[in-house]
């Protein structure tokens, strides 16, 4: 298990460095660069931009640039800058003056670390994941039980707009609603501390998360209670909801536990558009901006962080896999 | 003697001669046959011909031209609303309203599937090819191309895809790739080259389940090749899970076509006529939300197409899971 852990950790070396190269290539080979500025705004004049480029070694060739992101290199004064390896991820190009980690990871001065775009990201995505969950589970749970009912047609119908419509999609429609007709949030707040405006993005977010909850939950429930010990707790007369807790529910859970590192992943990493649309001050916003402004540092950054924290999710599958079900071992 | 063998080829006879209680049909057309039966999929299958037909005949079908100005006439509500949140009367001659120029609605929606379908099956034909050849010879082959072929896989699998498409789309727009078919190509592309890796796990796990089967022993043994043994014998009895994951791929293409559209991305806008596709779903969603409170109806006719056609596709694709692989009935 241990040595497993370690493999798969020391496998995410080739994939960070196959992300960020194809990044790099991908970044720079699209025209303008982090100088330009919008046509109706002065343009920084290409003296400045010279000593820009030199300053930030962004004047050296491609291949030295990359060396000089993962590994480091060596300034005007010959002082030895570190790169990824020691987890810097650079300066941004646009917020002069601040490295990417600081924008992403450092909240605003007397806040704490759940303020910082980061954390905003992370604290929309396990909102997103609890409505996901509390409505999710329940629903599938009494789905199952009620098989074939109007509960269950009701929850499936559910089910399947949140499956197959696309969150932005759903979005559309409750903001209209919500925002245009009945007037009860606003689209843009002002400030995020309030809870109510919280609501509708992590619901929006979380709403193809709670249809596939419920979807597994569902049919888990329903193999699970064609089991032969289902049968037999049945048959030793106990009572209908210890039936139902410790034996169905415990062993229908595996693979909707299982679900949840990815999920909670897919919707720290998948929330840009809900961001954009929201005004969110989180790590997805900035990314869509940073890669509009070519701020080439920041592109690389949120890129890998956000590849990383998919494969930490996947990896996290496999781990609770093996801890849920001992008949599971690892390779 | 000669009795027994008479009788031998009398039984013969007999048992040649005997009809078939219910007619033999071959996996495909059985699952077809219990594909029909499943209501949801029927509705789904006309859902999506409607479409199609949409699609490919929008320019019989549109009532105006997508982009024909009608000056004067912008904004107008959809026919069934009097007066629009805007004050403006609407005008039986524009079913779904105008937009901000005056184009009418329903003509632009109209040829906006026309994108939409292109998108959901032509990257879903080169990710079949590429994920099903790459399968194959991974599983089959097994050792170290299995092993270079599968951390390929890992690679690309924990690239964030939705990213990925932004960074291409935005980085080679401007290029000649980016501007072949108004930018469809590079959508084509940056969507296959991403989404290969789903179909090749699928298919190199039934290859490894299915190379120890006895018949797949068999045929070697009377000294079949490996290609013919591969394209003959194993990818025929591993085609029920190819069909229903590629049934699964095509809304996620339509999806992603309609969020790059959506970010500004997708399909670059045509001003002539003539052309096969003119605007998408997408970037009818981006104009539209720019008016969300004045005129929602800018929103809601895309809206609505791109998730009934998507649940189209949910639909049928459910429909063959359960016809093809009945043991995964309700599943995932």
């Amino acid at each position: 298990m241990g040595r497993f852990v370690v493999r798969r950790l020391l496998w995410l070396i080739p994939v960070i460095l196959v992300v960020s190269g194809i990044t790099f290539i991908l970044m720079h080979s699209a025209p303008g660069g982090p100088w330009d500025r919008d046509l109706s705004a002065r343009q920084v004049d290409p003296n400045t931009q010279r000593l820009l480029n030199e300053y930030y070694g962004l004047d050296k060739p491609l291949w030295r640039q990359f060396v000089a992101y993962i590994i480091g290199d060596f300034n005007k004064d010959g002082d030895f800058k570190c790169g990824l390896v020691c987890g810097n991820l650079g300066p941004s190009y646009r917020q002069r003056g601040l490295s990417i980690q600081q924008i992403l990871f450092m909240p605003p001065e007397g806040k704490n670390f759940l303020y910082s775009r980061f954390g905003y990201s992370v604290r929309l995505g396990v909102y997103a994941m609890l409505f996901a969950v509390v409505l999710g589970v329940p629903a599938g749970i009494i789905s199952a039980l009620k098989q074939n009912t109007w509960a269950d047609y009701i929850s499936l119908f559910i089910v399947t707009i949140g499956i197959s419509v696309p969150n932005f999609v759903i979005a559309i429609f409750l903001i209209i609603i919500f925002a245009s007709w009945l007037h009860v949030v606003s689209i843009v707040p002002r400030s995020w501390d309030q809870v109510d405006v919280w609501i509708l993005p992590a619901v929006i977010l979380g709403f193809g998360t709670m249809a596939r909850t419920a979807r597994l939950t569902r049919a888990s429930m329903l193999e699970v209670m064609r089991m032969d010990y289902v049968r037999t707790a049945r048959a030793k007369g106990m009572a209908e909801r210890l039936v139902i807790f410790r034996h169905m529910l415990k062993n229908s859970l595996i693979p909707v536990v299982t679900m949840l590192g990815p999920s909670l992943a897919a919707l720290v990493t998948g929330s840009f558009i809900i961001e954009t649309m929201f005004g969110f001050p989180g790590m997805g916003r900035a990314y869509v901006t940073a890669i509009g402004q070519r701020d080439y540092s920041m592109i690389m950054g949120t890129t890998l962080i956000y590849a990383v924290l998919v494969a930490l999710a996947n990896l996290s599958v496999d781990l609770t896999y093996v801890l849920l079900d001992p008949r599971i071992r690892l390779d | 003697m000669t009795t027994a063998h008479d009788s031998a080829t009398e039984t013969k006879n007999r048992i040649a001669a005997l009809e078939v209680a219910t007619p033999q049909r071959d996996l495909l057309m059985d699952g077809l046959y219990r594909l029909l039966r499943n209501r949801a999929s029927v509705l789904g299958l006309i859902i999506i011909v409607l479409f199609v037909l949409g699609a490919l005949f929008a320019n019989f079908l549109a009532p105006f031209s997508p982009i024909q100005i009608h000056s004067g006439k912008g904004f107008l509500p959809p026919a069934f609303v009097e007066v629009g949140p805007n004050g403006y009367k609407s005008d039986p001659a524009f079913l779904f309203g105008t937009d901000t120029l005056g184009r009418d609605v329903l003509s632009r929606t109209l040829y906006g599937a026309r994108v939409s379908m292109v998108v959901g099956f032509v990257p879903t034909i080169i990710i079949l090819i590429v994920g099903t050849v790459i399968g194959l010879v991974s599983g089959y082959r097994g050792g170290w191309v299995d092993n270079l072929l599968m951390r390929v896989t890992d690679v690309v699998y924990a690239f964030p895809d939705l990213l990925f498409f932004i960074i291409m789309m935005i980085t080679l727009r401007d290029t000649f790739i980016g501007q072949m078919l108004n930018g469809l190509f590079l959508l084509f592309t940056s969507l296959a080259v991403v989404s290969w890796v789903g179909v090749a796990r699928v298919v190199r796990g039934q290859v490894l389940s299915l190379k120890e089967k006895e018949f797949i022993e068999a045929a070697r043994c009377i000294g079949a090749r490996d290609s013919r043994i591969m394209f003959r014998h194993i990818l025929p009895n591993s085609l029920g899970p190819i069909i229903i994951i590629s049934a699964m791929t095509v809304p996620g293409m339509i999806i992603t076509e309609a969020i790059l559209g959506y970010l500004g991305l997708g399909l670059r806008p045509s001003t002539n006529p003539n052309d096969f596709f003119i605007t998408s779903w997408g970037s009818l969603l981006l104009e539209g939300q720019t008016a969300i409170n004045a005129q929602p109806w800018l929103l809601l006719l895309p809206a609505i197409c791109v998730s009934l056609i998507v649940l189209a596709f949910t639909f049928v694709g459910d429909g063959l899971r359960d016809a093809l692989d009945p043991r995964l009935q309700g599943t995932q």
